[in-house]
């Protein structure tokens, strides 16, 4: 018997926006001023969300969950989902995860994604934070489901069975996958629809309950209706195992890191006047660098 | 003695650049280390590839050849290339960083629990003490990549586990043949031994694959251009300036993103490293990230209108000034004054 839609969960990061890097972003000292990077939805996650919406488009009684991990502030995303037409989210939260590499990471996450049991699990191929593309490929291998990376576009799913064209290289293929499997999308597919006025009004309050506790709204609104309670969840919540996360469950470390410092070499400054850009064609014809 | 695997990519019978080019550093690695390098083939109808990988100093390669190797899928290649590792114990594992080793390598991390760095920039042998045990460690990987936007460059070590896995993308490691009749023995793998059914889950609807058309690697002169070029018109300049040299036209990611030029194009972290004899950088500003790719070029132009963009610092020759007003000179100048 077909089922009525399916349980689509969405793997979403919060990423500080590199793609844009001012002239305060490096301190003094020459580290990262993490402070003064805007923090957003990382970009192929949004192309990794519209694939699911498109879904949900198609076939009534689609679900979307967002899954960030990640520290309080990362509930933006969850919220910034449900703005664009996801119908919940789970953040997932704890000091354990700090210092995790991409291995532990994966492990967390697809502790989290079991106790979602979806029938799709779909990320964006990668965070701009990394650029690895580690994740998706790790928590189809932990949750041992097949994966298909680079999708471009997911054209059907029918039948048991997610149809999915992927970009390559140089050419394209479309490839037939059972479900559950896990999607990487690429930023080659369709951009995000943006948010719906209707979504953002419906979701505006939804809150963690940390950020709840934080706040000084209204607290009474947010216990009667469901919909506007985000789940924060913890090492416990996912019987995760402390010695699989953070530094100690990561086979990676970081020995050394080195801001970039441009090697100072004399280069000939020229301007544009025609005889600087003569004398320069001059040099390179007779020095056999062109011609 | 652990050695060096090198997972090779094949394309219609032959192995692709960046497989030669992971087997030249993994020659001069095992060289540094003392063992030897191992070359793991995977396709179908591959007898013979052998022929292809020693000249590179591979001293053993092992063949999987069977038809539903090809095209590669995850779950096989996945299996095999997990069996083969832990039945041979490398202490190294290499993959190229294409979209076949970038959906491979972190599947066989994940079920090797190793750890694993994402497009290295360079791969070296050196040693490490853990600060809090005191702990030493002696040629261990480092992996080193630009990281956070290409804001910082980062060493990253695998202490504990092994193999230390590394992609590194074309064109960033150099490709030489070691020995023309560098020989070494060839090893079938026994896929029954590792293989399940399970691992064929996919069906190929369709696949179209073209041959390379923009090849901006093997192309001695380079006319690239960023943002600060401003248009997909502005860009026409370049492929003009190009023409005339005849070279190719580069783009950086910004450019690529805002959709100045096509993908194939772009020069760095994320796109093709190059070497050319000229490297003419216009409108770029110099992030690392883009740098990364092409600061081997023999001689670097930079045309900006910023005097103090970073990409000065690299460039041979600095023209402060605006892209529209240049670029046309110097193919005026350029046809002046050759023959």
């Amino acid at each position: 018997m077909t089922k009525k839609g399916f349980k689509i969960v969405v793997l979403a990061k919060q990423v500080p926006d590199t793609r844009n890097v001012g002239k305060d972003a490096m301190k003094a000292d020459g580290t990262v001023n993490r402070a003064a990077l805007p923090a957003i939805f990382n970009p192929e996650d949004l192309n990794a969300l519209e694939q699911a919406l498109s879904i949900k488009d198609r076939y009534a009684g689609t679900t979307i969950t967002i899954l960030t991990m990640g520290p309080g502030r990362a509930a933006e995303v969850i919220r910034e989902g449900m703005y664009r037409g996801a119908d919940d989210g789970v953040l997932l939260t704890d000091r354990k995860f700090a210092g995790s590499d991409t291995l532990a990471t994966s492990y967390a996450i697809s502790l989290a994604v079991k106790k979602l049991n979806p029938d799709i699990v779909i990320a964006g191929r990668q965070a701009i934070d990394g650029d690895t593309a580690q994740v998706g490929p790790q928590v189809a291998e932990k949750m041992n489901l097949p994966q298909v990376t680079y999708a471009e576009e997911i054209l059907a799913v029918d039948k048991g069975k997610a149809v999915i064209k992927r970009r390559l290289e140089r050419g394209f293929e479309v490839v037939s996958c059972p479900m559950p499997l896990v999607i990487t999308v690429n930023a080659s597919a369709p951009e995000c629809r943006s948010r719906n006025a209707k979504f953002v009004m419906k979701f505006k309050h939804a809150k963690t309950v940390t950020e709840l506790q934080e706040s000084t709204s209204d607290y009474m609104e947010l216990q009667n209706r469901a919909y506007l309670r985000i789940p924060e969840w913890g090492v416990a919540d996912i019987s995760a195992d402390d010695k699989e996360l953070g530094l100690s469950g990561s086979p990676t470390k970081v020995k050394k890191i080195e801001n970039v410092v441009f090697q100072a070499k004399e280069a000939k400054r020229l301007t544009a006047a025609d005889t600087d850009i003569e004398s320069l064609m001059k040099e390179l014809i007779s020095n056999h660098t062109i011609g | 003695m652990n050695n060096i695997i090198v997972y090779c990519e094949i394309e219609d019978g032959h192995v692709v650049d960046v497989s030669l080019e992971l087997l030249t550093k993994g020659r001069s690695l095992a060289n540094q280390l003392g063992c030897k390098l191992e070359a793991l083939a995977i396709g179908h109808d591959i007898k013979g590839i052998e022929k292809q990988l020693f000249p590179y100093g591979a001293d053993i390669v092992h063949i999987a050849d069977d038809k539903r190797l090809a095209p590669y899928q995850t779950l096989p290649h996945t299996t095999i290339v997990v069996g083969v590792i832990r039945d041979e114990q490398p202490q190294i594992a290499l993959f190229g960083a294409t979209s076949v080793g970038r959906d491979l390598a972190p599947r066989v991390s994940s079920a090797l629990h190793s750890g694993l760095t994402a497009d290295c920039t360079s791969l070296e042998i050196g040693e490490h003490t853990e600060n809090k045990t005191g702990k030493e460690y002696k040629n261990l990987l480092y992996q080193i990549r630009p990281a956070f936007g290409g804001n910082i460059i980062a060493t990253i070590i695998n202490p504990d586990h092994r193999p230390q896995m590394a992609t590194v993308r074309e064109g960033v490691m150099k490709k030489e043949i070691y020995k023309v009749d560098h020989a070494g023995e060839v090893r079938n793998v026994d896929i029954a031994k590792y293989l399940k059914d399970e691992d064929f889950v996919i069906a190929f609807l369709d696949r179209q694959i073209e041959k390379r058309k923009i090849d901006i690697k093997n192309s001695s002169i380079i006319v690239a251009g960023g943002y600060g070029v401003g248009s997909k018109e502005n860009f026409n300049l370049l492929f003009q300036l190009a023409e005339v040299l005849g070279g190719e036209v580069g783009a950086s990611r910004a450019a690529v993103d805002a959709g100045f030029a096509e993908h194939a194009r772009q020069v760095g972290q994320t796109g093709v490293t190059v070497r050319p004899k000229l490297y003419i950088a216009c409108g770029i500003s110099g992030q690392i990230q883009h740098t990364a790719g092409m600061d081997q070029s023999a001689m670097i132009i930079s045309i900006n209108n910023d005097p103090n963009a970073p990409i000065n610092a690299l460039a041979d020759y600095a023209i402060v000034g605006e892209i529209g007003e240049v670029v046309p000179k110097m193919i005026k100048y350029y046809k002046q004054n050759s023959k």
